[in-house]
């Protein structure tokens, strides 16, 4: 025990030294190369409208409105909560996940006009682990293209032609999965019609 | 699995293989293979730490004994738990807390400030909604960095241990400690954290910025975008295999992990550091062959595991084909077992992710596991329940490799009737009582408390069915081996876990650790034998088989019947 109380003292001054190293310098020394080498980035890839923040780019957010794509479903607090990042966390097995599939997908085809049995994107019927993914395949954007292109008295052509542009390809060829994304998107389509 | 997926796996191991050699020759100079003791930018790091052994007032050229080395850790860990636990506990009455955090709970101080000295990082609390920026910066990215360094610290005492001979002592754990802070640690996070935040990770000092959302006929028309010094935080969680983020989603969240070069990074880190250490062990033990073989066993299983979890994921779930639902790889989507998972990564970047992250002590996840398939989350679990050896988190993964090693000498002497070395160190009946303790101590962490979990009607927070069982499993797996991941829908901030999980990280920690050090204190001590005709080599292939042998068979035979009423059962209810 003697020998114990005797390593508490630089027990002690470790402790306190090395959160000033790690827990004060190194965050403080991280903030401001990140606040001037990449300031908007550092920031949360804010997007502005006519000077006022409307959402950041990586984070997604919701869409009920026809005239606009659609997200994932999300299961951050009510839907896409920023303060409140969260997956479903539901079993693959748990009756009330798969309902709630099957609700998804119901009304995923009412909504964009498809067949009683036709086939909806994993994606567009599935929580995301975040609760905030920005993103959505472009089998899904697809689908519910004609619908938007609709609501905003749009050629087809014209809508396809922006899903395209905001399609964010492969990293470097191989890395990750190709994504539409949706907060981009309908801020262009917004433009369009102004 | 797509072809591009395929070739990502291979980009990975690729950046390994490059990274890895030159990293382990560096951390080989730092602990001292060097006959002068000297070591790379000595010009530059000399002056910090004996800045830093001076405030601390630490004798820097003292050696200590086995004991007094694991001694000084347990009381680095004591303070560290104290100073963790008061500022967990007076957080809403202390500055920079920009987004109004209230102060822990008693029971939830206690789980947290565990879970984070012991390089566990269980969050049963939700980071966002839960702890203050100030706890965040000065309390858990410090211990990311100390108990990381603890733990490396720990198996340098080991090697030496086994290369010194007829010596007492194995090193000074202040001096280990900091040398691997100041030289390893902090340039690894400092360049990290910058290719973080240029790729989008945040790294400010706001709280939220509301954000006016763009349609107006949803319920909430307004958003947080949570902001906070958090790339830092994130490069170091993964570097010291730590896991446990700012944000409750973790490594899914856009802001810990923006794109697929930050997600294969991310993997990279976690990754990196344990590997290294393996390679470095080669250059201590002055035979590099050692290390290649013990390589090629971490490497070996985590490369069966990581591709089954890819597989898994990528198949789907079939509930859902039945339900309408296109789960198909195709040119216009990744498709798989898309629910918790992030469509920029895919179901086969999860599983790239999910492997390392159990292999290694990290937890960190871009992807919710309590919504794998059946399988695709038994892989996680079991991966753990080897005991973090494939590769394991940063020091003590290398540490249960070698206490491996030391079982399969053990029972190839027993078959052979020779008195088994290692290394050129006898291993007698004193090291064999210590590595019987070490590999009990991990099954004693958890199965007491999970079999109590499953018969307590208080303590019932899963799902129903044998989905339930498989979260009891995982969460305690996850806290008996210092992991951190969870499967989380299950409520673990009631009082019964909280305060047995907590017990569960101590032992899995202690109890693993302290055996080590007095492993490696038995050995100084003995001189070191030549090899003779008939001495077991421990560089072959052969040898490599027997200690993947002997690990999976010690899990297997822990922990398959109770994966045989979770994960399997679920799987043949699909």
């Amino acid at each position: 025990m003697r020998a114990l109380i005797r390593q508490l003292r630089p027990a002690f001054l470790a402790v306190l030294v090395l959160t000033l190293v790690c827990g004060v310098a190194y965050p403080l020394l991280s903030t401001l190369i990140g606040q001037v080498a990449f300031h908007n980035k550092a920031d949360g890839s804010l997007i502005k409208r006519d000077g006022v923040v409307v959402g950041s780019k990586l984070i997604g957010q919701s869409f009920t409105a026809p005239q606009y794509f659609h997200p994932r479903p999300s299961a951050a607090g009510a839907g896409y909560d920023g303060s409140a990042s969260s997956g479903s966390n539901l079993g693959p097995t748990n009756p009330d996940f798969l309902k709630s599939v099957s609700d998804r997908v119901a009304a995923y085809r009412a909504e964009n006009g498809l067949g009683a049995d036709a086939l909806v994107p994993v994606d567009a019927v599935t929580a995301s682990g975040s609760g905030l993914d920005p993103n959505i395949a472009v089998a899904n954007a697809r689908l519910q293209t004609p619908r938007v292109a609709k609501a905003r008295g749009l050629d087809v052509a014209v809508v396809t032609k922006l899903v395209d542009k905001y399609t964010d390809g492969r990293k470097l060829w191989v890395l990750g999965e190709p994504g539409v994304n949706v907060v981009e998107l309908n801020l262009a389509l917004d433009k369009l019609a102004a | 699995m797509s072809w591009q997926a395929i070739v990502q796996g291979l980009v990975l191991i690729a950046m390994l293989a490059v990274a890895v050699p030159p990293l382990g020759k560096y951390m080989a100079a730092v602990y001292g293979v060097r006959a002068d003791g000297s070591a790379p930018g000595d010009r530059f790091f000399g002056p910090v730490e004996r800045f830093i052994y001076r405030l601390c007032r630490i004798d820097h050229k003292r050696e200590q004994r086995w004991n007094v080395y694991a001694l000084s850790l347990v009381a680095f860990s004591v303070m560290s738990v104290l100073f963790l636990y008061a500022l967990l506990r007076l957080q809403g009455s202390l500055f920079f807390n920009p987004t109004d955090r209230q102060s822990v709970s008693p029971m939830g101080s206690f789980n947290a400030a565990i879970s984070f000295v012991t390089n566990t990082n269980w969050q049963w609390f939700s980071g966002e909604a839960a702890i203050s920026h100030l706890s965040q910066m000065i309390g858990f990215t410090v211990q990311n960095f100390v108990s990381a360094a603890a733990g490396m610290a720990v198996v340098v005492g080991l090697i030496r241990g086994i290369t010194r001979k007829r010596s007492r002592t194995i090193g000074n754990f202040w001096v280990d400690l900091t040398r691997t802070v100041v030289r390893i640690l902090l340039p690894l996070a400092l360049v990290f954290t910058v290719v973080l935040i240029s790729q989008g990770a945040v790294q400010n000092l706001h709280g939220n910025t509301t954000a006016t959302t763009i349609d107006k006929t949803t319920q909430v028309t307004t958003q947080a975008i949570p902001g906070g010094p958090f790339a830092s935080q994130e490069a170091i969680k993964e570097l010291g295999t730590n896991g446990g983020g700012p944000y409750n989603a973790n490594s899914a969240h856009p802001f810990e992990n923006p794109n697929p070069v930050t997600n294969i990074l991310e993997i990279f880190s976690l990754l990196l550091i344990p590997l290294s250490l393996v390679s470095m062990f080669g250059r201590l033990v002055g035979d590099r062959r050692q290390a290649r073989i013990l390589l090629a066993v971490m490497v070996g299983i985590l490369m069966v595991f990581t591709v089954f979890t890819m597989l898994a994921e990528q198949n789907g779930n079939p509930k859902l084909t039945t339900a309408g639902v296109d789960q198909s790889i195709s040119t216009t989507q990744s498709g798989g077992n898309m629910e918790g998972k992030e469509l920029r990564f895919g179901a086969a970047g999860c599983g790239l992710f999910a492997a390392p992250t159990t292999g290694t002590s990290t937890g960190a996840v871009n992807c919710m596991h309590d919504s794998f398939t059946p399988l695709g989350g038994m892989a996680p679990m079991m991966h753990m329940m080897l005991g973090e050896i494939s590769p394991g988190g940063v020091g003590v993964g290398l540490v249960g490799v070698l206490i491996m090693a030391l079982l399969a000498v053990f029972i190839a002497g027993l078959m052979v009737g020779r008195t088994p070395e290692y290394l050129g160190k006898k291993i007698q009946a004193a090291e064999m009582k210590l590595v019987a303790i070490y590999i009990l101590a991990m099954p004693f962490a958890m199965k007491p408390f999970a079999a109590a979990s499953a018969v307590l009607k208080s303590a019932n927070t899963y799902q129903s069915g044998p989905h339930g069982l498989s979260e009891i499993l995982y969460n305690f797996a996850s806290t008996a081996n210092n992991n951190g991941s969870a499967f989380a829908y299950q409520g673990t901030g009631t009082q019964w876990y909280t305060t047995t999980q907590g017990l569960s990280m101590l032992m899995g920690r202690f109890l693993t650790i302290i055996p080590a050090l007095a492993i490696g204190g038995a050995l100084v001590r003995k001189p070191k034998v030549p090899a003779t005709v008939g001495t077991m080599p421990t560089h072959t292939a052969l040898f490599g088989f027997l200690v993947a042998g002997v690990a999976i068979i010690v899990a297997g035979l822990t922990f398959f019947p109770a994966l045989a009423l979770g994960p399997i059962l679920e799987h043949f209810s699909l």
